[in-house]
């Protein structure tokens, strides 16, 4: 790679500009004819991931995890959705089949959620990601493992961790979960599937949420089932009530099924 | 949404690979899939670059549309507007992502290093004097 000295006696150079194993993508611009001046603007190769550091911090979570023997999983949904309805049930049935639950809690701001999760047996470390810079929409995996610190991985067998309610920017942080599962609300509509691609070809799971609203609405399950297909024929899709705790005997046997193969990460 | 974050790692990454010399332009491929917003990107870029060394440079964004090879039929499909992931020949949704994920600093133009002289050091050094420097032209614009 060409590089541009200035030695201390003031004489100026530009090495040969070599394309060594890269390529630079030239075609369709034109950078001008630079060939009057001796030194013109010097690119400098890089190829880095933006998501490297992120995608090291999320490995290291899920190392530590494998290590204290944990499955966690990443919850994710548009606000409203249901998501700490249902932690609410899932993390009393744990509590009471003898599964330790922990909750990394993503609130903005306030500690509502956390309250409510409260006295169900479970440890719960608190996020408060209104940081004011670029964590107000989602955990990323350096978030996470301060979450971690604050938990005793040992004394515990599941980890859910309530992500941000949206359901753009979460998609894109591995927080180094072991699986990703969906809260999706019926009043939501058929069609955010095709909207939001990448959520939802991003999960394992989707629980589809307030079913018991069903009579009332003109949601369209099959046109619903359809869509996620669309987008991720791999989904399993899960029917629940978050209010009435109807369907959620499926979503907890999942969760704290032994045999249950690693999926992708998240 | 989460431009700002993207900013503050190309921020590191952008640091690091200047190694101490001001930075011009920095190039960055992002694939479509990425949701990424090109005008809020920059925009996050001038907040988390103000009042640093890296004040004053630009992004430049190679938005990489979405391509997909289907399992099914085995045509390839560019995806248009709509973020629809299924096939345009047979609409499987058995496809493979071949672009429109990416999301890395490709390269960095350095500042005109006879710019930079000139700025740091009043006392142009003797010899030739150095040509004007190039005016960014429409047609140097990426």
């Amino acid at each position: 790679m060409g590089r541009f000295h200035r030695h201390d006696d003031g004489t100026e150079h530009e090495h040969d500009h070599e394309h060594d194993g890269h390529e630079h993508a030239h075609e369709g611009h034109d950078h001008g004819d630079h060939s009057a001046y001796a030194t013109g603007p010097e690119r400098v190769v890089v190829l880095e991931r933006i998501f490297d550091e992120n995608d090291r911090a999320a490995a290291d979570n899920r190392a530590a995890l494998d290590a204290a023997g944990v499955r966690c999983v990443n919850l994710m949904s548009s606000p409203g959705a249901g998501k700490t309805t249902l932690l609410v049930h899932t993390l009393r049935h744990l509590r009471d089949t003898g599964v330790r639950a922990g909750v990394v809690e993503g609130d903005i701001e306030t500690s509502l959620d956390a309250d409510r999760l409260a006295d169900l047996g479970a440890q719960i470390s608190l996020l408060n990601t209104g940081d004011g810079f670029g964590g107000e929409c989602h955990l990323d995996a350096p978030m996470v493992a301060r979450a971690l610190t604050r938990l005793d991985l040992d004394a515990l067998d599941v980890l859910l961790v309530e992500n941000v309610g949206n359901l753009v920017c979460p998609a894109e942080f591995d927080v180094g979960a072991h699986d990703r599962v969906m809260v999706y609300a019926i009043t939501e509509g058929e069609e955010k599937p095709l909207k939001y691609p990448v959520m939802f070809r991003s999960v394992d799971v989707v629980l589809v949420n307030k079913m018991d609203l069903l009579p009332h609405l003109d949601f369209d399950l099959d046109l619903f089932r359809r869509n996620v297909a669309a987008v991720n024929p791999g989904a399993r899709l899960v029917e629940v009530s978050a209010r009435t705790g109807d369907g959620l005997e499926e979503w907890h046997a999942w969760l704290t099924d032994p045999a249950r193969p690693a999926a992708r990460v998240g | 949404m989460h431009e700002l974050s993207l900013c503050q790692s190309i921020h590191g990454i952008v640091d690091r690979a200047r190694e101490g010399r001001p930075v011009e332009v920095v190039h960055l491929q992002v694939g479509r899939l990425r949701q990424v917003v090109p005008e809020t990107l920059a925009y996050c870029w001038t907040l988390v670059t103000d009042g640093g060394p890296l004040a004053g440079s630009r992004l430049d964004i190679d938005h990489v549309p979405v391509v997909l090879d289907c399992g099914d039929c085995g045509r390839r499909t560019t995806v248009a507007d709509a973020l629809l992931l299924t096939c345009g020949s047979c609409g499987s949704g058995a496809i493979g992502v071949v672009s429109g994920e990416e999301l890395l600093v490709t390269s960095i133009d350095l500042r005109d290093p006879a710019d930079a002289a000139a700025a740091s050091n009043s006392a142009a050094p003797s010899g030739p004097a150095p040509a004007p420097e190039p005016t960014p032209t429409p047609a140097e614009e990426h």
